[in-house]
């Protein structure tokens, strides 16, 4: 079957990112498609390569981007959502004209059409957040 | 009909809300901070035993575990693991999250 993942949260806020997280891991053990994950609103930070937590903690955003490598998902990160809250990939930088870019392995950037793409495309859309 | 309910019944009212609107047949499962809506001997509970007549009514482990609330679990309340959560989804036809 085909799930469409929805992300509302950022990581270490509540947790949702970690139940989305270990959700997805478990549909793709179990044979399942992931079609692609939706970062939303605060969710857009899980995807900032500027994160260093502590060694002994989860590094969420890490976690994202090496199963996105080891599964090839598409974590898409909203971009009004990012654009606000300092998510940055190259193109942004040279358009806006930042100091650099932040954007996790793994991720992109892209439009709510993404999200709408996933609702459809999907066989469940299941929503994480706060 | 799946319905996802993550916050604890003691801070908003979303499980309320879920009882009150799912229908006979539905499922409700509770994660995160939601499992609290799971325990025996609280306010909510006689709502949740109620809804235990028609409906199936699920309780994420781990994050039962992770709070105390494991084993303290009303009757009748299924415990499953992430594994059990991805069936569940799949056996629904819609994901309604209460967030």
């Amino acid at each position: 079957m085909k799930f469409g993942i929805m992300v509302n949260e950022g990581p270490y806020t509540h947790q949702a990112s970690d139940s989305a997280y270990f959700f997805t891991k478990a549909a793709l053990d179990k044979g399942h498609e992931i079609f692609r994950v939706f970062f939303y609103h605060d969710g857009v930070q899980n995807g900032t390569d500027f994160t260093t937590p502590p060694q002994d903690d989860r590094n969420v955003v890490k976690r994202w981007s090496e199963l996105a490598q080891e599964h090839d998902l598409d974590l898409v990160l909203c971009v009004a959502a990012a654009q606000r809250r300092g998510l940055v990939d190259e193109d942004e930088q040279k358009r806006h004209g930042k100091d650099g870019h932040n954007v996790a392995p793994g991720f992109r950037i892209s439009g709510l059409g993404q999200l709408i793409e996933a609702g459809i495309q999907a066989d469940r859309l299941v929503v994480f957040g706060d | 009909m799946l319905h996802i309910v993550n916050k604890s019944p003691f801070t908003t009212t979303s499980l309320e809300s879920c009882l009150r609107v799912s229908k006979p047949g539905a499922t409700i499962l509770l994660i995160e901070d939601g499992v609290y809506g799971a325990l025996d001997g609280s306010r909510v509970s006689d709502a949740v035993r109620a809804a235990l007549a028609d409906r199936t009514v699920c309780v994420l482990g781990v994050d039962a575990a992770a709070r105390g609330v494991e084993g303290k679990v009303l009757d009748g309340i299924d415990v499953v693991d992430y594994d059990g959560f991805v069936d569940l989804v799949a056996a629904n036809d819609g994901v309604q999250s209460w967030l």
